[in-house]
């Protein structure tokens, strides 16, 4: 038990620090939202650090079975807590100027960063569904949180009734899959789905497709991205921010445990419906996002498109394209929080804009956020030597050594096409004439993040080894289940 | 006739005749009470069943939760439930239709499952010697903590989650504070008006 207890570590500090801030909040006499942001941020980063020296203990599960920690598990939920983290800090100047700022904000980011790293943790299909709706719920909440605003709430609504709605299809998939089986652990699905004559019964296909349609949902991949523009464009910018990194880091870990955990043999059934979400969500991210005006909206697309780039790794299935995915997800999420912390500061005398036309000559009146913002774009679209061009070079490459040669070429040209809606960013910020209302300086923090951020997108390339070496630690630690100590193995290199 | 088919006859046709109540009465505030009869019978059928645990938890979330809920609702929203409800019949094709699919469907499980316990006996759910109750007590702090657990911790979110998207702090909240209440006197509260017949204040 108490074993246990040491292994869910990470989560309990969150759940009870969580609860902590909260009696603080509710209770202090004056407005406590400063401090409990604050405390948030830290246990964050206490909880990221726990995680991160658990992978020592190399692979061990809790709860009879239920919870697992391995090497896998915990550099990603370092990321997730570390990337909520930051979302909490980048907020809070937006939070205060818009007049939302609540102590209720951060404290549901704490609890919906300890449902992650429930679901990156969980090892059976009862674990799965409670850490993913425990973040589900606490992200459907501060979708609303602007609770004045017609779009804000609307977006909440959309977002609480699509997410219920792919909660559902997850279950039922969920609930065929246990009745194949027989079992709601994966190690023992994985027994039950095996293949008869190189095919998987038509039976347990559909329970499998169910659970997919559900998981690809989280990471809105398409057919399932609907809610993403319009979640995206209600909720108010900081929360989109976070919605944008966190969430998607901890969706895809679990996808990736999920399918090559509990049904590493069934991958000839799974591998060609991968390809496909695969190869929708990187033309739409591609061809929807060209026609978009307002900078959330173009976002949600390009973090469609993403998804659809990092699934090209996923759908290679083997220990390289898992490195692959795991490298392109922390990077995407740098860029992402980069991006966001510069539309974070486009605020004119009247209030935030969110139009990309806005942001006309921008080189001449805010020449640092043009810059970082410029960088930020190269690195999306993949131009070398930016980091995003590794990430996209190692899932592409894992994709071509398994033999996936239509899905690479169409990655690269779908790339090709996005790279002009992020390139038409960089010319209207360097050389449309800039309109007349000058921007407000940007906040302290988000100056710093938008910085580091933009430092790393442009120098990754100068020393990338640490990344790469701690995604194929992790990578190996999910696939051979084996206790890979990611982080001692990193710092005592030679 | 046993007593406990007696019982069984009893049970079922009261649920089902309140339950027709429950659509049928004219007055919102009936329709709440006959759930709660209903309730109550199917916790007796439950009952019959074996499934205790079941039936109190039938009665304690139902009963003492939802319905009394019902009746908040009922009776503090001013809705004209009479014209609602008016025409409600011009649903009873469709309706029926339902019912009579569900009725099929009820009966071909029934058939196949008991032809199936005939060859293939179901597993107990739970163990020898041992009331359901203390069946799912034994696992559910030990074995399921951790989902169980999980679901407290959904079930908090949630009530934050109503709390952030409903309270509106007011500037200017009537608390009652008892100890200046008590501390009032009579000059306080109390102003004698000298008033001078024919002229009021």
């Amino acid at each position: 038990m108490f074993n246990d207890i040491g292994l869910i570590l990470p989560e309990l500090v969150l759940f009870l620090g969580a609860m902590g801030l909260l009696m603080l909040g509710a209770f202090s006499s004056k407005d406590a939202t400063r401090t409990v942001d604050f405390g948030a941020i830290i246990l964050l980063l206490v909880a990221a650090v726990l995680s991160l020296t658990q992978s020592q203990n190399g692979y061990a599960t809790a709860f009879n079975g239920a919870f697992v920690v391995d090497g896998f598990a915990a550099l990603m939920k370092a990321l997730t807590f570390v990337a909520t983290a930051i979302a909490i800090l980048m907020s809070r100047d937006f939070m205060a100027r818009e007049k939302l700022a609540r102590f209720e904000f951060s404290v549901l980011l704490v609890l919906a960063a300890t449902g992650m790293g429930m679901m990156i943790s969980a090892n059976d299909l009862i674990a799965l569904y409670m850490g993913i709706e425990l973040q589900s719920l606490a992200l459907y909440v501060v979708a609303a949180i602007n609770r004045d605003s017609l779009r804000s709430t609307e977006s909440g609504l959309k977002y609480f009734v699509l997410g219920a709605l792919s909660s559902g299809l997850l279950l039922y998939g969920a609930s065929l899959i246990y009745g194949f089986s027989g079992s709601i652990e994966f190690a023992e699905i994985a027994k039950a789905f095996q293949p008869v004559d190189g095919q998987l019964p038509i039976a347990m296909t559909i329970g499998l497709v169910f659970l997919i349609a559900g998981l690809a949902f989280k990471i809105s991949a398409v057919p399932f991205h609907m809610w993403t523009p319009d979640v995206y464009e209600g909720a108010p910018t900081a929360v989109t921010a976070f919605f944008a990194a966190a969430p998607k880091l901890a969706g895809m870990a679990i996808f990736l445990r999920v399918m090559l955990t509990a049904f590493p043999d069934a991958i000839i059934a799974w591998q060609q419906i991968i390809i496909f979400v695969s190869f929708a969500s990187m033309l739409l991210g591609a061809f929807a996002a060209i026609g978009q005006q307002n900078i959330k909206r173009l976002m949600a697309y390009s973090s469609i498109g993403h998804m659809g780039f990092a699934l090209v790794g996923f759908a290679a299935g083997t220990q390289d394209g898992v490195s692959g995915v795991i490298l392109y997800m922390t990077l995407y999420a740098i860029m992402t929080l980069g991006t966001f912390a510069c539309i974070l500061s486009m605020r004119r005398e009247g209030g935030m804009v969110e139009r990309i036309d806005n942001l006309a000559g921008l080189s001449q009146t805010r020449p640092f956020m043009a810059a970082c913002l410029a960088i930020m774009m190269f690195s999306l679209a993949g131009i070398p030597p930016m980091a995003g061009f590794f990430g996209k070079l190692f899932v592409f490459r894992a994709a071509i050594d398994a033999g996936l040669y239509g899905l690479s070429i169409l990655g690269v040209l779908s790339s090709v096409v996005g790279a002009y809606y992020y390139l038409r960013i960089v010319k209207i910020m360097y050389i449309d004439a800039p309109s007349e209302d000058d921007y407000q300086p940007m906040p302290r923090e988000l100056s710093i993040m938008a910085g580091v951020m933009a430092g790393f997108a442009l120098l990754f390339f100068v020393y990338p080894a640490p990344l790469i070496e701690l995604s194929n630690g992790a990578a190996a630690a999910l696939l051979n289940g084996a206790g890979t100590d990611v982080v001692t193995g990193l710092l005592s290199r030679p | 006739m046993t007593l406990t088919s007696l019982a069984f006859y009893l049970f079922a046709s009261v649920s089902v005749a309140s339950a027709f109540m429950v659509i049928a009465a004219r007055n919102p505030v009936y329709s709440v009470l006959f759930l709660i009869l209903t309730f109550f019978n199917s916790a007796g059928l439950f009952i019959l069943m074996g499934a205790e645990f079941l039936a109190l938890i039938l009665v304690v979330v139902y009963v003492g939760a939802v319905a009394v809920l019902f009746l908040f609702v009922v009776m503090m929203l001013d809705i004209d439930f009479a014209e609602l409800s008016e025409g409600f019949l011009q649903y009873l094709p469709i309706g029926a239709t339902v019912g009579l699919i569900l009725l099929l469907e009820l009966l071909l499980v029934f058939g196949a499952s008991s032809r199936l316990a005939d060859s293939n006996p179901l597993p107990r759910a739970t163990p020898e010697g041992m009331t359901n109750a203390e069946a799912l007590g034994r696992v559910l702090y030990t074995d399921h903590i951790y989902y169980f657990q999980a679901a407290g911790a959904i079930l908090l979110v949630a009530m934050i989650g109503a709390i952030v998207l409903t309270l509106v702090k007011s500037n200017n909240p009537r608390r009652q504070n008892i100890a200046e209440q008590n501390a009032r006197t009579k000059e306080d509260g109390v102003a004698l008006v000298d008033v001078k017949p024919g002229q009021g204040l």
